[in-house]
């Protein structure tokens, strides 16, 4: 098998295009989790413990959403960045930042509706014991979400790994453009389709790395952080 | 600390709790006053539970009325309850405790102290730093008394507090309990435990099959009970 000796050989070789690559793909990723989180946490908790009409149908829309197709996805953002679209004066299309906005999108829902089911769950059992301490509203979801901050590891990873495995918002709000927006699976795409598999072998080796990496490190801090807290 | 306006008497009238078809307390009337704890006792299932959570006002009734202190819907900061599987937050036993008396409200400065404070009052000094679902059971159900205790409450309501401790637990979380008491607080307490009511009580409640079958001080109930059903419940038979 050559081609797998060559991927290997770029890997272990610290090809420096390959780690720029890299690089970028854990930036925009990360960073798209973390805004999505500040966003799907809340969200996901307000569902959770907020009664309000047309709660129902939102819950339903947002387990639907985690669903959503990355292209269409990419596709309306495009749109709202493009030239002629409303937030085209920002200029952003076609750099990191478009595609961080684009896969926040993709994990917001995703986030949001582990964070209501995980939250909810836990609400029956804290119910009684927070409404004793009269604990407002406000204080609940902070209370609610630091208590489930284990299980929401796992909802954060969820979302990481829709965001790191996902080409099709990337590919078209950021346009695989060399050295600035090529992450690991638009650079994927691209070497297949030229047929340089050796090189698109290698990058899919070091993408599933990565993701094994990050999921085994959080795996570590949920479980020092169980022990200590229990 | 404690406001003016006291939330004693609980008052009540003519109270019913109805779940579907099924009826927990049917036309309940009782006066919780202040003084030595009052204990409820009867078998499982007699409505000892949802009379303490009425009290507590975290249940509305089916109908009927409830008053604390002449009035109906007080905001309830001067109660506190213990549940019979009270819920430990995800962090340590002083943390818990410090969460407690930051929902009374308890300015950040002073909380120090007073964590401290409170888990010497339950014996859990030495327990601090642990995590609270790593304590005991009989730990875990002290720790929820600090954590009643620091809402600085006038009535404090216990939901079986000892159902599934053993004997050297019970006798701690009695010890407790009993100090409470006497430093003034109202007790309001449910057990199936007889023993336990003797031990405790200044006046007794009889509930069976949701009804106040008797209402009477603790000697007087345990030497000259005025029910049938209440002389074979002291004899230490069984009430169905």
């Amino acid at each position: 098998m050559p081609e797998g000796v060559s991927a290997l050989g770029l890997v272990l070789g610290g090809d420096p295009t390959l780690y720029a690559i890299v690089r970028l793909s854990l930036q925009v990723s990360v960073s798209a989790v973390a805004l999505a989180a500040l966003v799907g946490l809340p969200l996901g908790a307000f569902l959770a413990l907020v009664q309000f009409p047309g709660r129902t149908f939102l819950v339903v829309v947002v387990n639907a959403f985690m669903g959503l197709p990355p292209v269409v996805v990419g596709l309306a953002v495009y749109l709202l960045l493009s030239r002629s679209g409303p937030l085209g004066f920002l200029g952003i299309l076609f750099t990191p930042k478009a595609m961080i906005i684009a896969q926040a999108l993709l994990v917001i829902p995703i986030i949001a509706a582990l964070t209501r089911q995980t939250i909810e769950d836990l609400w029956v059992e804290y119910r009684d014991e927070l409404t004793a301490m009269r604990v407002g509203p406000f204080a609940r979801v902070t209370t609610l979400l630091w208590d489930a901050r284990f299980s929401l590891v796992t909802t954060l990873l969820a979302g990481f790994g829709r965001a790191a495995a996902e080409v099709g918002t990337v590919m078209i709000v950021g346009g695989n453009i060399d050295g600035f927006t090529r992450t690991m699976t638009t650079a994927i795409a691209l070497e297949t389709s030229k047929g340089d598999l050796p090189l698109a072998m290698g990058l899919g080796l070091v993408l599933i790395t990565i993701i094994i990496v990050i999921n085994a490190l959080a795996w570590g801090v949920r479980r020092v952080g169980e022990l200590h807290a229990g | 600390m404690r406001a003016a306006i006291s939330d004693l008497p609980i008052r009540f009238e003519d109270v019913s709790v109805h779940a579907g078809a099924v009826t927990i307390l049917d036309r309940i009337s009782l006066d919780v006053t202040p003084g030595a704890p009052t204990v409820l006792i009867g078998p499982n299932g007699c409505g000892k539970t949802t009379l303490i959570r009425l009290g507590m006002g975290i249940l509305t009734p089916s109908s009927g009325r409830i008053t604390w202190g002449g009035r109906s819907g007080a905001p309830g900061e001067q109660r506190a309850m213990v549940f019979q599987r009270p819920v430990m937050l995800r962090r340590t036993a002083s943390a818990n405790v410090a969460y407690a008396l930051e929902a009374a409200g308890a300015a950040r400065p002073e909380r120090t102290a007073r964590v401290d404070e409170l888990m010497q009052r339950v014996g859990l000094e030495g327990r601090a730093e642990r995590p609270a679902r790593r304590l005991s059971g009989g730990e875990q159900q002290r720790l929820a008394l600090a954590r009643a205790l620091a809402r600085n409450p006038e009535i404090l309501f216990l939901d079986e507090p000892t159902a599934s401790l053993d004997p050297a637990s019970t006798k701690a979380v009695e010890d407790i309990v009993r100090s409470i008491a006497a430093s003034g607080v109202k007790i309001v307490m449910a057990t199936h435990d007889i023993g336990q009511a003797r031990r405790l009580a200044g006046n007794i409640v009889f509930l069976v099959r949701g009804r106040v079958a008797e209402h009477a001080l603790a000697e007087r109930f345990f030497t000259s009970p005025a029910t049938p059903e209440a002389a074979t419940f002291v004899r230490g038979d069984l009430v169905i």
